[in-house]
C-alpha cells in the first residue's frame, strides 16, 4: 500500500501505435497465410511491433533512470511481470496438457482400449505407440526415427540449466556491486543462450533433413514442433532481453538495490529454463 | 554498480504527482488525441463502456437476424450459411466485445475510486489494452465481408468445423481473437496490480467493496485461462495452415482434445462474465435496502470457491461427446457443487433485503431482477449438470435458454444496474427515472418473452443453430422473436437515458444514493478527472 505520494505517468503515443502495429502484423500474417500475398505488409507489421516495443521500453528505462518511479511503481512492475509469467505458464500448460491427453487417452482409445475403444473401428489396423511412428491413416506419413534424448537434447539441457546458474551468479554480482562479475557472467549467459538457439536450429534441420520429423508427420511431429517451437521463440525473446540487459549493465544503468529490469529478465529466463526441463523430460526422454 | 545518474535524455512529459493540483502540469492533448493517448482511468473506462455499448448493438442486430429468420418455420430471409455466421458472430461479439469490455470499463472507472487510488497501476498498459479492442473486432467483423464469409461454426468453434471445414477467413478470426486475448490478459494484470498495490492506506483486502473482490478473482481467472484460449487457437491455426494433426484423428490427434482445451478456457470464461456482476449487485442491494451486505466474508469466500471450482467442471459441456463414465460422474458432481457457493450468494442478497428499508430506484430494479432471473438460469444450469438428463437437453434450445438467462438478465442486467447506479458519479446527473422505468419493464418483459419459451422448445427437442424447425415449435419461436425485437428496441431507451443523463438532468450530490457507503461516494459528482491524488483516509466499517 502507498505512502504519501503517487506516480501517474504522462500520456504516451506508444500504446496506440502498438495496437495499430499489432493489427497491421495480424492482417499481414493473415494475408500471407490465406491469400499467399502481403509479405511486405506482414514484415512492416512485425517491424513496427518491434519498434514500438523498443521505444516504449526505452521511455520506461529513461523514466526509471530519472528516478520518477517510486516504491509503489516498483511493486506494480513486479506484480505485472509475475502475473505475465503466470500467463505464460498457462500458455505452455495448454500445450503440455494436449501432449498428455494425446498420449494417455486419445491414442490408446484409437487402438481400441477402454470405454471409448469403439474409436478403433475407424482404423482397425492402428497400433498405439509413443513416439507415434505410424499415424492411423496411412496417408499421413509419420516420422522415420526420433532423437535420442542423450545427444543434442541433453547438451541443450546442460546449456540451459547452466545458463540459469551463470545468470544467478551475474545477479549476485549485481547485488554485491561487482560490476565486472555481472558483466562477465551475463555475457557468458548470453553465449549459452545463443548456443542453445544454434543447437536447436541444427536439431530442426536434422529433424526435417534426416529424421522425417515434420509438422505434417502425424501428432508426434505436431506436438514436437509445437512445444519446442514455442519454447524456442521464448528463448529468443529471453536472449534478446538478456542482450538489452548486457548493454544496460555496460552503461551502468543498475544500482545494487534498484535493478528490477535485470531481475525481471532473470525471472523470465528461469521460467524459460523450467519449461525446457519439462520439455526434456516429456518430449524427449519419456 | 553505478548509482542513479543524471538522465541522458530527459523525458519532458513526465512528472511525479505528489500532491493535489500538480496533475494539471500534464499538458493534456485535446480533441481526438486526448482519447487516443489517454492514460486516465476514467476516460479509458468511458471508452470501454462506449465501445461495449456499440458492440452490444452490433451483436444485437446479429441476434435479431437470427430471430427474424426463426419467426416462422421454413427458410425466409437468409440462407443457412449466413444464418450460421450470424449465430457465430452474435456469440463472439456479445462475449468478447460487449460483456467483457463492459465489465472492464466499469472496473476502470470504479476500482480506483473504490479503493482510493489516483489511477490504475499501469496507466499506459491500460490505454494499450483498450485500443487493442477496436483493432481486434474491426478485424473480426471484416471476416463477414471476406470470400467464403465469416466464422460459421458457432462461438465455440469446435474442430473440425473450424479447421477442416472452415471458411478461409478463419485464420483472420484466430488472429483477431489473439489480439482480444492480449487485451484481456494485460487488462487483468493491471486490475490485479491496482487492487493489490494501490489501496488507500488502512484499507485491508477484507475492507474492499465486493466489486473489487469479484474483479480481483475475475482477473485471476482471465490470466489463467486466456492463455489456454491462445494456445488452442494457435493449434487451430497450425492445423489449418501448417498441416499439423492436433484435432485430426487421421494423424493421431483428436477433435475432442479441442473441446477439452476450449472448455478449460470456456467454463472459467462464463464465470468471468458473471463474477463482476455479483460484485455490482452486492453494491446495489445494500445501498437501496439501507442495510450492510449480509455475510460479506462468506460472499468473498463463495466467489473464490466458484473461481476454483470453475477449473474442475469444464467437461460438463461435453457429456455427449463420449467421455468415460468416471469423467461423466466427476464433472457432474463438481458442477453441482457450484450450486453451493452460488446459493450462498443468493441467500445473502435475500437476507440483505430482509427487513430492509427498500426503495426501487432504477439500479435496484435491475439488481432485483438480476437476483430472480439469474437464479432461474442457475436452476436450469443444475438441470443441465445432471449428465443423463443432459443427454436429452444437449444442443437444444434449453441450453440456449439457460445461458441466455445467466448472461442477459444476469450479466447484462447487472451491467445496466451498475450503469444506472454510477451514472450520477460519472455525469453529475441522475438518470431520468421515468425513462429508466420504461427501459426496465420493457427489458424484463422482452427478455422473458424471448428466452422463457426456449426452455419448452428445447425440452421438446428443438435443436439449436438450425435455421428451420418442425412445425410444433412455431408458437414458441413466434413469441421468442417478438420478445427479442421488443428487448432490442427497448435498449434504445437505455441509449436515450444515457445521452440525456450526460447532457443534463437532476443534479446529483457527491453521495448520490442515501444508503451508499463506499469510497466513490466521497468524491464530487461528476468525479473530477483526477481523484485521490493524495491518498484518502480510510476508516474500515464493520462488515
Amino acid at each position: 500500500m502507498s505512502g504519501g505520494s503517487y506516480y501517474v505517468p504522462a500520456t504516451s503515443k506508444w500504446p496506440i501505435l502498438g495496437s495499430l502495429a499489432l493489427g497491421l502484423m495480424m492482417v499481414g500474417t493473415g494475408m500471407v497465410l490465406v491469400y499467399d500475398r502481403g509479405t511486405l505488409l506482414m514484415v512492416v507489421g512485425i517491424l513496427s511491433v518491434l519498434a514500438v516495443m523498443a521505444l516504449w521500453f526505452r521511455d520506461v528505462v529513461r523514466e526509471s533512470r530519472q528516478g520518477l518511479y517510486d516504491a509503489q511503481m516498483d511493486r506494480s512492475f513486479r506484480q505485472g511481470m509475475g502475473w505475465f509469467i503466470f500467463s505464460e505458464v498457462m500458455f505452455f500448460g495448454a500445450f503440455f496438457a494436449a501432449l498428455f491427453y494425446i498420449r494417455t487417452f486419445a491414442l490408446p482409445w484409437l487402438d481400441g482400449e477402454g470405454a471409448k475403444g469403439v474409436a478403433a473401428l475407424l482404423w482397425p489396423d492402428f497400433v498405439a505407440s509413443w513416439p507415434l511412428m505410424s499415424p492411423p491413416d496411412p496417408a499421413v506419413v509419420g516420422p522415420e526415427q526420433t532423437f535420442s534424448p542423450w545427444q543434442l537434447p541433453l547438451v541443450n539441457t546442460l546449456i540451459l540449466v547452466g545458463s540459469s546458474i551463470t545468470l544467478t551468479v551475474a545477479h549476485e554480482g549485481l547485488k554485491e556491486g561487482e560490476r565486472a562479475t555481472t558483466r562477465n557472467w551475463l555475457a557468458a549467459t548470453l553465449v549459452l543462450a545463443v548456443s542453445f538457439i544454434i543447437i536447436q536450429g541444427v536439431e530442426y534441420y536434422e529433424a526435417y533433413a534426416h529424421y522425417g520429423i515434420t509438422l505434417e508427420a502425424g501428432i508426434y511431429g505436431a506436438t514436437f514442433f509445437l512445444l519446442t517451437g514455442f519454447h524456442g521463440v521464448h528463448v529468443i525473446i529471453g536472449a534478446s532481453i538478456l542482450a538489452v540487459m548486457l548493454v544496460r549493465v555496460l552503461r551502468g544503468h543498475f544500482a545494487r538495490d534498484n535493478h528490477f529490469g535485470f531481475e525481471a529478465a532473470c525471472w523470465y529466463w528461469h521460467f524459460v529454463d523450467v519449461v525446457w526441463v519439462g520439455l526434456f523430460l516429456f518430449v524427449y526422454v519419456f | 554498480m553505478a548509482p542513479k545518474l543524471p538522465p541522458h535524455h530527459p523525458v519532458q512529459q513526465s512528472s511525479t504527482v505528489s500532491g493535489a493540483g500538480q496533475a494539471a502540469a500534464h499538458a493534456a492533448p485535446r480533441g481526438l488525441m486526448r482519447w487516443l493517448l489517454t492514460t486516465n482511468h476514467k476516460e479509458i473506462g468511458s471508452l470501454y463502456l462506449i465501445f461495449s455499448l456499440s458492440m452490444f448493438f452490433i451483436g444485437g442486430i446479429f441476434a435479431l437476424v437470427v430471430r427474424a429468420e426463426l419467426f416462422q418455420p421454413g427458410l425466409q430471409l437468409v440462407n443457412p450459411e449466413f444464418f450460421n455466421q450470424m449465430t457465430t458472430m452474435h456469440g463472439l461479439i456479445m462475449v468478447f466485445a460487449a460483456v467483457m469490455p463492459a465489465f472492464t470499463g466499469l472496473a476502470n472507472w470504479m476500482i480506483p475510486l473504490q479503493i482510493g487510488a489516483p489511477d490504475m497501476a499501469l496507466p499506459r498498459l491500460n490505454n494499450f489494452s483498450f485500443w487493442l479492442l477496436p483493432v481486434a473486432f474491426t478485424l473480426l467483423l471484416s471476416t463477414l465481408l471476406m470470400p467464403g464469409g465469416g466464422p460459421n461454426f458457432g462461438w465455440t468453434f469446435y474442430a473440425p468445423l473450424s479447421t477442416t471445414y472452415a471458411p478461409p477467413s478463419t485464420t483472420f478470426f484466430i488472429l483477431s481473437l489473439h489480439i482480444a486475448g492480449i487485451s484481456s490478459i494485460l487488462g487483468a494484470i493491471n486490475i490485479i496490480a491496482t487492487i493489490l498495490n494501490m489501496r488507500a492506506p488502512g484499507m485491508r483486502l477484507m475492507d474492499m467493496p465486493l466489486f473489487c473482490w469479484t474483479w480481483l478473482i475475475t482477473a485471476f481467472l482471465l490470466i489463467a485461462v486466456m492463455p489456454v484460449l491462445a494456445g488452442v487457437i494457435t493449434m487451430m491455426l497450425m492445423d489449418i495452415n501448417f498441416g499439423t494433426h492436433f484435432f485430426n484423428a487421421a494423424g493421431g490427434g483428436d477433435p475432442v482434445l479441442f473441446q477439452h482445451l476450449f472448455w478449460f478456457f470456456g467454463h472459467p470464461e462464463v464465470y468471468i462474465m458473471i463474477l463482476p456482476a455479483f460484485g455490482i449487485v452486492s453494491a446495489i442491494i445494500p445501498t437501496f435496502a439501507r442495510k450492510p451486505l449480509f455475510g460479506y466474508a462468506s460472499m468473498v469466500y463463495a466467489t473464490a470457491a466458484i473461481a476454483i471450482l470453475s477449473f474442475l467442471v469444464w467437461a460438463h459441456h461435453m457429456f455427449v461427446v463420449g467421455l468415460p463414465l468416471a469423467a461423466e460422474l466427476f464433472f457432474m458432481y463438481t458442477t453441482m457443487i457450484i450450486a453451493v457457493p452460488t446459493g450462498v450468494k443468493v441467500f445473502n442478497w435475500i437476507t440483505t433485503l430482509f427487513r430492509g428499508s427498500i426503495t426501487f430506484e432504477p439500479p435496484m430494479l435491475f439488481a432485483l431482477a438480476f437476483v430472480v432471473l439469474f437464479t432461474i438460469g442457475g436452476f436450469s444450469g443444475l438441470m443441465l449438470a445432471i449428465a443423463p438428463a443432459d443427454f436429452q437437453y444437449h444442443d437444444t434450445y434449453f441450453v440456449v435458454a439457460h445461458f441466455h438467462y445467466v448472461l442477459v438478465p444476469g450479466a447484462v442486467f447487472a451491467i445496466m444496474a451498475g450503469g444506472y447506479y454510477w451514472l450520477p458519479k460519472w455525469t453529475g446527473h441522475y438518470p431520468n427515472v421515468k425513462l429508466a422505468q420504461w427501459h426496465f419493464w420493457l427489458s424484463v418483459i422482452g427478455v422473458n418473452l424471448t428466452f422463457f419459451p426456449m426452455h419448452f422448445a428445447g425440452l421438446a427437442g428443438m435443436p439449436r443453430r438450425i435455421p428451420d424447425y418442425a412445425l410444433q415449435f412455431a408458437d414458441f419461436n413466434l413469441v421468442s422473436s417478438l420478445g427479442a425485437f421488443m428487448f432490442g428496441a427497448s435498449q434504445l431507451v437505455f441509449v436515450a437515458v444515457v445521452i440525456l443523463c450526460v447532457r443534463g438532468g437532476e443534479r446529483a450530490p457527491a453521495k448520490a444514493w442515501e444508503g451508499a457507503t463506499d469510497l466513490e461516494w466521497t468524491v464530487p459528482s461528476p468525479a473530477p478527472l483526477h481523484t485521490f491524488e493524495t491518498p484518502p483516509t480510510f476508516r474500515p466499517q464493520a462488515h
